[in-house]
């Protein structure tokens, strides 16, 4: 490890509150020159507030950051950035029409004849930053930024950094998005970033890449910073237990709940960016849906769901021949859909928890149209009552709740249908680990309840420990299959990217998979 | 140390509770109504102490309130269509060229049950074409609406050749006058007011149209069929602007192309917007919309006594607008 004594950065006793919470408590950090640490805690723990005072979007009531041995104060992102301290927040702030080497050199286009923008020379220079990093055969200067992988946006935004001569960099849960494959590739950017000298900070849910790759681990819990411990001397499951404040016993609590009734049939299913897709689900059967990005998962649940036109192919529920053209469809049949993205796809975020947990039900609540309350009422508080969601009550706003509170309340929405089968699309995507815990819990009891359940997941470790078999599927079509008992993550990624093996070490930009 | 914190969550959390409860009796009484009716009793203030002798006078009064009906019942119509995430920009040009079109089956059929027929039958074909180039065309809203605001707006001169249809049929006319005292058109608005606020608060496709405006992907993926709603509701907003139209024709005894009903679509934005219908739809109240109607009928009718020039007068109402909306964005930046 290249840590001097002297701490690149400092942060000494910062607190923070907000009206009715105190948001960060007498934090005292430390970040080394050329380290990574690593900052966890559960959703609501500190960790954004602390970023955000970091980036000088929020100023800290009580303590001090001392930067290069100087007690500096950032009022605004602008100072933190002249120091030579960035954050990168999750969802990468990029101009989706400009260009890439736009998108790198906002507000310090190179001019010439006054005020006219050097196109020349704006490529050549962006051209030159993405050789930096070994990128320039894979993003184009000239590409326009819609056009790239939330992994490629994310490279714009810490190349926009790295230009700029940043001295600490902390990246905010940068992985979310990301396959495995793409997650592999940012970490060999930021082992080059150590070597040069740059302290990290790292926010992330995923521990196992945490471990791997961070020096120090720092865990907050309700604004107090808990520990500080050497990577190498700690694991997960004390991280866990740290960042929830008790024992973990068992994350994944499986039992086998199958039983011989087929729910779901699939036969033949080809629909945009899928192909002749065969597969079945049986009562109780928690079925995993493995693959890289971009490898026709989520088409899949769409399709199944009627959200996208089927072109050929059938599907059966409960043994019937069922025709899905539109999600009214899907859900006559039996079939509850959480979608991917939370927040684009599946909250009202302006509603209230009631009318989120009722939505899919109304014309079921309704006699001559209108809603019956009192029934509507009873939905939502069995939502929260049943799904242990933390809500002060149910005409709260969910864009208030958590990341794990909303996601609950939108697989309310499809319990309150009681389903034959439910298609899970990442559904612990960005919630903290206890909300995640829970969620593992629930699939297990809805399929001892029957349920069938189709689960798709880019964490690997998820989909081994849920899934009671795995679908793995790679460029839209299913590459193969694996039971629980002798599924590892090697079978698993051989499946998911066989096209690929060859070039392993510098994978290819084909279609769907992004780097 | 830990212990405390152990603590702590359960006790944020009964803050919060705390919080939510006080929360929900200022959101009984509505906040945002509140600051409303305040600010109406500010203008009346204000505008009784210049010419009080003339504005507390019952004329007056039924006057603004004979004035708000149309601008109330177009708002009706466009609140809701915001709320579902749209704007209906023409919704002045459909009242114009559908009291034209009551005022010539007037003049053919001297039939005033008809003239009511033929009033929101016209009114629903338009909302219909703007429904349809918005839903199967794919048109933004904004484009369509401003598309068909000329077009209706033109075509209502070309049958008028710009000219005024006369309305003679007294019992057509008599919609204008009043009952014990109360003009007609402002009971017309009451109705359709109480009959809109149960439509959207208690019935499952005025909860789908909050959802709708919320957010249309998850609405889609809830199984809300966004089409079939798009083209009810600028029908719908079709409809309600031809009750408009049968208002503003029995008030002006003539078929009106555009005197009486220009500048609807405006106030009826600012209306919603100053009631607290947002602008990317979801969130907002009939109720709301009334008193940012009532703002309006006020401040117009003010303007007048007090002897604001014209020309002044759109100035202010151009700001009223400019203002609301201001308000809005930092009502949602404060939540943010």
């Amino acid at each position: 490890m290249l840590t001097s004594p002297v701490p690149l950065l400092a942060l000494k006793g910062i607190s923070k509150a907000f009206p009715n919470v105190r948001a960060l408590n007498d934090i005292s950090l430390e970040v080394h020159s050329g380290e990574v640490l690593a900052l966890l805690g559960e959703n609501g723990a500190g960790k954004s507030t602390l970023l955000k005072i970091l980036n000088g979007d929020y100023q800290a009531d009580s303590g001090e950051i001392i930067f290069e041995g100087k007690a500096l104060k950032f009022a605004s992102p602008n100072d933190a950035h002249r120091a030579g301290v960035r954050v990168i927040y999750q969802e990468p702030e990029i101009l989706p029409a400009q260009t890439v080497a736009e998108n790198l050199y906002i507000n310090e286009l190179p001019r010439r004849f006054g005020r006219f923008v050097d196109w020349n020379k704006l490529y050549q220079n962006a051209e030159e930053q993405l050789a930096r990093i070994g990128f320039e055969r894979e993003i184009s200067p000239r590409a326009e930024a819609w056009t790239l992988s939330a992994a490629q946006r994310q490279l714009i935004e810490i190349l926009r950094a790295i230009k700029s001569g940043v001295k600490v960099l902390a990246l905010d849960e940068p992985t979310s998005s990301l396959s495995d494959e793409e997650a592999t590739r940012l970490f060999a950017i930021i082992e080059r970033l150590k070597a040069q000298g740059v302290g990290l900070i790292y926010v992330s849910h995923r521990l196992r890449e945490i471990l791997g790759l961070a020096d120090r681990v720092a865990i907050l819990r309700d604004g107090q910073h808990v520990a500080t411990k050497p990577a190498r001397d700690t694991n997960e499951t004390e991280i866990m237990s740290l960042m929830v404040g008790r024992p973990l016993s068992n994350l994944f609590n499986r039992k086998p709940h199958a039983q011989e009734a087929v729910v779901l049939r699939v036969r033949g299913l080809t629909a945009p960016r899928i192909h002749d897709i065969s597969f079945e689900v049986r009562r109780g059967e928690v079925v995993g849906f493995a693959g890289l990005i971009g490898a026709g998962r989520t088409d899949l649940a769409r399709a199944l769901f009627g959200a996208v036109p089927i072109q050929s192919g059938t599907i059966e529920v409960d043994g019937k021949l069922v025709t899905i053209r539109k999600p009214r469809d899907a859900m006559r049949a039996g079939i509850g859909y959480t979608p991917e993205e939370r927040k684009a796809e599946a909250l009202f975020r302006v509603l209230s928890v009631r009318e989120n947990a009722s939505v899919a039900m109304l014309r079921e609540l309704s006699t001559l149209r209108f809603v019956n309350r009192r029934k509507e009422h009873a939905l939502a508080e069995n939502v929260v009552r049943t799904l242990n969601v933390k809500t002060p009550n149910i005409a709260q706003e969910i864009g208030k709740l958590s990341g794990g509170n909303q996601q609950k309340v939108v697989l309310g929405r499809w319990l309150a249908r009681s389903p034959k089968l439910l298609i899970l699309d990442e559904p612990t995507r960005g919630i903290d680990v206890g909300a995640k815990a829970e969620i593992y819990q629930l699939i297990d009891n809805l399929a001892e309840r029957g349920y069938g359940v189709i689960f798709i997941s880019s964490e690997l470790a998820e989909v081994l420990g849920v899934s009671d078999r795995i679908l793995v599927m790679q460029a839209g079509r299913i590459a193969g299959e694996l039971a629980r008992e002798d599924a590892t993550e090697e079978k698993l990624l051989n499946l998911a990217m066989s096209d690929h093996l060859t070039d392993r070490a510098t994978p290819q930009l084909t279609d769907g998979v992004l780097f | 140390m830990a212990q405390a914190s152990a603590n702590d969550p359960r006790a944020a959390s009964i803050a919060g509770e705390r919080e939510a409860r006080g929360q929900s009796i200022t959101r009984r009484i509505g906040a945002q109504n509140l600051g409303l009716v305040i600010a109406l009793v500010v203008i009346v203030v204000l505008i009784g102490s210049q010419k009080g002798e003339i504005f507390f006078t019952s004329r007056n009064l039924l006057n603004i309130g004979a004035a708000v009906a149309l601008i109330g019942v177009v708002s009706i119509a466009q609140t809701m269509v915001m709320l579902s995430g749209g704007l209906d920009v023409s919704i002045a040009s459909t009242v114009g060229l559908t009291s034209v079109a009551v005022a010539m089956s007037l003049r053919d059929m001297n039939n005033p049950v008809i003239a009511l027929l033929v009033g929101l039958l016209v009114g629903s074909i338009l909302g219909f074409i703007n429904g349809a180039l918005i839903t199967w065309g794919k048109l933004n809203p904004v484009i369509a609406t401003l598309g068909t605001l000329s077009v209706y707006r033109g075509i209502g001169f070309v049958i008028t050749n710009g000219q005024a249809i006369g309305v003679t049929n007294n019992d057509f006319n008599a919609i204008a006058s009043k009952v014990f005292e109360i003009p007609i058109p402002l009971l017309i608005l009451i109705v359709m007011s109480a009959i809109f606020i149960v439509f959207l608060r208690y019935t499952d496709i005025g909860r789908n149209i909050y959802a709708l405006g919320g957010n249309s992907v998850a609405a889609r993926l809830a199984g809300i069929n966004l089409n079939r709603y798009r083209l009810f509701l600028y029908t719908l907003s079709g409809l309600i602007a031809g009750v408009g139209a049968i208002i503003l024709t029995a008030r002006a005894q003539s078929g009106q192309p555009a005197s009486g009903s220009q500048g609807l679509e405006f106030q009826s934005i600012t209306a919603a917007v100053l009631g607290g219908t947002a602008l990317s739809g979801g969130k907002g109240t009939i109720v709301g919309t009334l008193l940012g109607v009532l703002i309006i009928g006020t401040l117009n009718n003010g303007m007048i006594l007090v002897g604001v020039q014209t020309f002044w007068q759109e100035v202010a109402r151009g700001l009223l607008l400019v203002v609301a909306t201001l308000i809005q964005i930092w009502q949602m930046r404060e939540k943010a």
